[in-house]
């Protein structure tokens, strides 16, 4: 195992000499260094957790022992998604009581040891997260993406627990993303071939993500062509996607993310080892991919994977607005508890509510309930939504964008537009 | 018993059990039935084959952030393999174990194993692996077992 160079403040807390708890999270975050081949550490000032996820006796478990040793995290932390949501009433209270009890427990604890709970999976929709240049600890796949690639944030990809052990001991591994050579582009997408109309289109963003994470696996993907407006909803979009997909981490768009102002910043001297052209045909196809059905009647709708923004609820509210959706279909929309209250008291919440669409918090629709149990047709504008969903769950699903989730919506019926 | 060789020890541990060795990367999240080790994964080439009591050899991990999550679940309720020897070193694995031998006083052994040594590795062979990474074939033992 190569060695890590530790500082005499690290080596304090490996010896124990601040006690059994640092001592145990920083010998995980030295073997995660020494796997990553580290030379050192480095000091983080930010984490997103996902340890306060609950899926089992162990996420619990982890939890316990952190309120019991004491544990005290010396830099800010926010939380990732539950899989219940602590606003509103959840239907396995009553057949499962033991998976909504626990996951409670695990995220009170959380909040009580001074976590920021935001319960979010698009933490960087909020304000007052971390920078450009910021050293971090991201977890959630999206927000990993998001954060290295639009944010120019750095991180790598931590998993459950060891994300909780870097943020106690305020230390990451220096390695990877986190360094200069770590974030080189190396493969490219070329988007020149696609029209104006085509690369404007809603659906493009996530259809590109998708695309790029099943070409370029887990590498660095270079995106040449894409508008300088695309909007952050769509960066988002394809950051879930690739993430998804592929376990892109981190990607470039020429003249669009912070890092990339030009090819020779994106790929820093050097070349792209493959160059992937994308013509209109690879997003049909991929669309394609995505949908397990493409007609018939409609049982569910499920937006915000990731959490909804406000700019999506101010566009769901127009789409929405006066009508209401068939009485024969459920319509979620999940969301952090921060960006609905703004939707509220924008006055954007009324309008979507009136027409029969629920909003969830904390959590994300694919976790709820009601769709665990949907044996239908699910349309939903997320690629990662869709990617996961046929083999997770016994549902069929349709990827399309906002609109015409909504027209199907109002209709009872898949009704796809077509543009692309 | 015969030395076949040394691997990094990724958690510290002592097992012994039949080997399966996998072809391509499992997911611990999803990837099998936590409750019989199941491998469910329809893209999986093994899938069916069970993993729980085994020493599972794969090239490298796949999976998510709740990867480590699973690990450490699956060393509690002993679903799990009994030892995990990794081509490729995995930070997601070598964290679900430590907490694992943490929280439970659990310890599952996990090495990296040399490409030369893990191309030895055939399933169904019993082997023996100990806390400072020596993986040894039990004698008498060398017959493949079905999956």
């Amino acid at each position: 195992m190569s060695p890590v160079d530790l500082s005499a403040a690290e080596r304090a807390d490996l010896n124990g000499e601040n006690g059994p708890l640092r001592q145990f999270a920083m010998s995980l975050v030295l073997r995660a260094a020494e796997i990553w081949r580290a030379p050192y550490l480095i000091e983080t000032g930010f984490a997103h957790i996902d340890a306060c996820h609950f899926n089992g006796q162990a996420h619990l478990d982890f939890a316990r022992m952190l309120a019991r040793d004491g544990a005290r995290f010396p830099i800010p932390v926010w939380t990732n998604t539950l899989p219940v949501s602590l606003l509103q009433n959840d239907g396995r209270a009553a057949n499962d009581p033991n998976f909504v009890a626990g996951a409670r427990e695990v995220a009170e604890i959380y909040r009580k040891l001074g976590c920021r709970p935001v319960w979010t999976c698009a933490p960087y929709q909020l304000p007052e997260g971390p920078g450009f240049g910021d050293q971090i600890v991201g977890s959630e796949s999206n927000a990993v993406a998001y954060y290295n690639s639009v944010v120019g944030a750095r991180t790598q990809k931590y998993g459950d627990f060891l994300d909780v052990c870097c943020a106690l001991t305020g230390r990451v591994p220096f390695a990877g993303l986190h360094q200069d050579e770590g974030r080189r582009g190396q493969v490219e997408f070329d988007l020149t071939g696609l029209s104006e109309d085509v690369l404007r289109h809603e659906e493009t963003c996530p259809l590109i993500g998708h695309i790029m994470g099943e070409r370029a696996g887990s590498s660095i993907p270079v995106l040449r062509g894409l508008r300088g407006d695309t909007p952050s909803d769509g960066l988002k979009a394809m950051a879930a996607a690739a993430g998804a997909s592929g376990g892109v981490a981190m990607f470039h768009a020429i003249g669009v993310t912070p890092e990339a102002p030009d090819a020779e910043a994106a790929y820093q001297g050097g070349t792209p080892e493959q160059v992937h052209r994308i013509i209109a045909d690879d997003l049909t196809a991929a669309k394609s991919s995505l949908s397990t059905v493409t007609s018939g009647g409609l049982d569910m709708v499920a937006l915000g994977t990731p959490h909804f923004s406000i700019h999506e609820f101010r566009r769901l509210a127009q789409a929405i607005e006066g009508q209401h959706i068939h009485s024969d279909l459920r319509f979620y929309v999940s969301t952090a508890r921060f960006v609905a209250d703004a939707a509220r008291a924008e006055g954007l919440l009324d309008p979507i509510e009136r027409a029969g669409i629920e909003v969830l918090t904390d959590t994300c629709t694919y976790f709820s309930p009601a769709v665990r149990a949907c044996r239908g047709r699910v349309m939903t504008n997320s690629a990662k939504w869709a990617f996961y969903a046929p083999g997770m769950l016994p549902v069929k699903v349709c990827f399309a964008g906002l609109e015409d989730c909504v027209a199907s919506a109002i209709r009872g019926e898949i009704t796809l537009s077509n543009r692309i | 018993m015969q030395l076949l060789g040394k691997g990094k020890v990724l958690n510290p541990g002592k097992a012994q059990g039949a080997l399966l060795v996998l072809d391509d990367a499992l997911s611990f999240w999803g990837g099998f039935d936590p409750q019989t080790g199941r491998i469910l994964d329809d893209h999986h080439p093994q899938k069916g084959a069970s993993i729980r009591g085994r020493v599972l050899a794969m090239p490298q991990s796949k999976g998510s952030a709740g990867t480590p999550a699973g690990v450490a679940e699956n060393i509690r309720n002993g679903a799990g393999p009994v030892a995990i020897l990794l081509r490729e070193a995995d930070v997601n694995i070598a964290v679900g174990a430590m907490v694992a031998a943490r929280l439970y006083d659990l310890r599952i052994p996990v090495l990296q194993v040399p490409d030369p040594l893990f191309a030895q590795l055939v399933t169904g062979r019993d082997i023996a692996v100990d806390p400072s990474g020596h993986i040894s074939a039990l004698d008498g033992d060398t017959g493949v077992i079905g999956l």
